[in-house]
């Protein structure tokens, strides 16, 4: 226990030294702890609440109320303080992508070893599992999902509706990635050995392959995170978000239904999509960066939705 | 495996992949609360019991779902039979064909701009790589895929009717309506700029990418050195040697895309309230009118495998090289 956690230091140390150097990586990572300390600092960087109404002298709700006159990013259609919406948001959107990325780095992760460690006929199963779900479109299927399961009438909060359908559609590409780096691992010697002298399969996976994959794990993760908080902020654009706890894409839904764009009310539909691009483009920079430094041996897609990663071997058959 | 076993594989994927869909898509419209008697007969009617039962046993419903509910339903599909919209007292499929060719202008516009400029560019920033052009480009496709469909869509919208005088939404201005073609086509330019500039914009970015990578991995091997080594210029070497090779991969990305293009579709044609398919499916979802749903979830699934399983079939004949995976 104490050489894992000392083995896992050194690691650390060493990913550091690399990563700092990086400066697209460190900007990612600036963006993304920004928009994490934004977000749980939300009820102290507005005096504001998100749903109270900023009235002017007459006693009048300030509707639409452009930033110079109620600074900094003035009111939306009821007259409620935008600022104090986005910084709230941002609690909402972070969690429902970071929950939606765990389930589907988790079930990734699990389908990934089993495919890879066991081989054959699972592996060939969950290959074929992967194939069709590429290739049915992801955005209908989420909603008739997300509709059908909303209209079940099961009492469940939308947001937990919206993380759950995410997180059962994003999983190929880690179950993919993590199936080719078991099959590798799988390969070399120590795995042999352990077999030969009577490891059972949840020793050998625990104490062998896990440690090997996890970095890689977390390099994933990060990247699914940043395609959950774009694909969350679609869904909630499109109304399936929960309109009492709005995220940035409910912000931008109310802003295209509310009329600020007729109105003008660029501070309403500007700076929920900025904080989008900013805490997306982080995660993608840090999660590239990550992939980079912990597997060289594999050349990266990275513009893909799906953020495919291709094994780079000989006899792999062309992208 | 030779390219007969390949391409029947794909093609046995694709039935599989149809058929799970439908599946799901059966599945679905079963698993709903309520009286199925009611989603066949519309909303907000009544009807006597006696009636209701004569219904269920015109439309099969009394009978078991599985396997005879699904066959029946299943079949009606084939035939082109999608059931009748709630909202609209249409049948579906008349609805879906009469956006479908909306929708195809929107998407196959985008698609061609983009990939015309995306392979461009993605050359000259493969060409001419680490430079500033380079660069910029990589840059500006990361920006591009952390960027929402919608929200760039809004933003245009915006920018667009406000400066340009574009017009700021739907397919033609509705005095246009019906009128001769000279002069609904300047008509529907106009407002097929700036949803098409959107589209244009985002996918940009991808097939510049893959582009710019395939050319790098092109122009690292053996034979380009020969054809230099020959005495032919860059341009010459580039192209009879590069760039046919170096679009292999554009092709895949073309099939792989397909899907996400009819989800920017959909979001691109709700911003600028875009008369298609895209547009009629988030009606529906906001109507909760389910027959209509349905068929255009299926509608949209199944064009897209078929979609896939042509590039497939397209690919094998233009890479000699290709082998099961």
């Amino acid at each position: 226990m104490q050489e894992f956690w000392s083995q896992l230091g050194r690691k650390l140390a060493a990913l550091w030294r690399t990563f700092s150097h990086n400066r697209m990586g460190m900007f990612g990572a600036l963006l993304v702890t920004t928009a994490v300390l934004v977000a749980v600092g939300a009820p102290y960087l507005s005096p504001y609440a998100p749903s109270e109404v900023i009235r002017d002298a007459n006693g009048r709700g300030m509707t639409f109320a452009s930033p110079s006159v109620h600074p900094p990013l003035g009111t939306d259609d009821a007259g409620r303080d935008v600022f104090t919406q986005l910084v709230h948001g941002a609690r909402i959107s972070l969690m429902v992508g970071f929950l939606a990325g765990s389930i589907a780095m988790f079930i990734g992760s699990l389908l990934g070893i089993l495919a890879g460690y066991f081989g054959g006929a699972v592996d060939t199963l969950l290959m074929r599992i992967t194939d069709i779900l590429l290739v049915i479109p992801d955005l209908p299927l989420m909603i008739i999902l997300v509709a059908t399961l909303r209209n079940l009438e099961l009492h469940i909060s939308p947001l937990v509706v919206l993380v759950l359908v995410i997180g059962l559609l994003y999983w190929t590409s880690t179950a993919r990635l993590i199936r080719s780096q078991v099959l590798t691992i799988k390969e070399r010697q120590f795995v042999a050995r352990a077999r030969a002298i009577g490891a059972g399969h949840a020793h050998i996976i625990r104490k062998h392959i896990l440690p090997q994959i996890m970095p890689l794990i977390v390099a994933n993760t990060v990247l699914i995170l940043s395609t959950a908080i774009l694909v969350e902020s679609g869904l909630a654009f499109l109304g399936l978000g929960d309109p009492t706890k709005p995220s940035w894409g409910t912000m931008l839904n109310f802003a295209f239904s509310r009329n600020a764009i007729t109105n003008g009310a660029w501070w309403f539909y500007m700076p929920p999509g900025l904080a989008i691009v900013w805490v997306s483009l982080g995660c993608v920079l840090v999660g590239n960066v990550l992939e980079e430094t912990l597997n060289p041996g594999l050349a990266i897609h990275h513009l893909e939705d799906e953020s495919r990663m291709v094994a780079r071997r000989p006899e792999a058959a062309p992208p | 495996m030779t390219r007969r076993g390949y391409l029947a594989r794909k093609i046995g994927l694709a039935v599989i992949t149809i058929l799970v869909v439908v599946v799901i898509n059966f599945l679905l419209f079963r698993v709903l609360p309520g009286d199925p008697v009611r989603s066949v007969i519309g909303r907000n009617v009544r009807i006597s019991i006696q009636t209701q039962h004569a219904l269920r046993e015109q439309f099969g419903l009394d009978k078991p779902v599985f396997p005879d509910q699904f066959l029946d339903t299943v079949g009606q599909w084939m035939r082109g039979n999608l059931g009748i919209s709630w909202s609209l007292r249409r049948p579906v499929g008349d609805v879906l064909v009469a956006k479908l060719w909306n929708t195809l202008l929107l998407i196959g516009l985008g698609q061609i701009l983009s990939i015309v400029l995306g392979v461009a560019l993605g050359l000259v920033a493969g060409w001419k790589r680490k430079t500033a052009v380079d660069m910029a480009a990589l840059t500006f496709s990361l920006i591009a895929w952390a960027t929402p469909t919608f929200w760039l869509g809004i933003i245009f919208l915006a920018a667009g009717s406000t400066w340009l005088g574009l017009p700021t939404g739907g397919i033609v201005t509705p005095a246009n309506v019906g009128k001769p073609l000279y002069t609904v086509i300047p008509d529907l330019a106009r407002h097929l700029v700036l949803p098409t500039l959107t589209l244009t914009i985002l996918y940009l970015g991808e097939y510049m990418l893959i582009m710019r990578s395939s050319i790098l991995e092109v122009l690292g091997e053996d034979y380009i050195l020969t054809a230099k080594a020959k005495g032919m210029s860059h341009w010459q070497v580039l192209r009879r040697h590069a760039l046919k090779n170096a679009m292999l991969p554009i092709v895949t990305l073309i099939a792989l895309n397909l899907g996400f293009t009819v989800s920017g579709a959909i979001y691109i044609e709700t911003v600028f309230s875009y008369d298609g398919l895209g547009r009629m499916f988030q009606t529906a979802l906001v109507k909760q009118d389910y027959p209509l749903l349905q068929g255009a979830f299926l509608l949209l699934a199944v064009s897209v495998i078929i979609a896939n399983l042509l590039a497939d079939v397209l690919y094998t004949y233009l890479d000699p090289r290709v082998r099961a995976t």
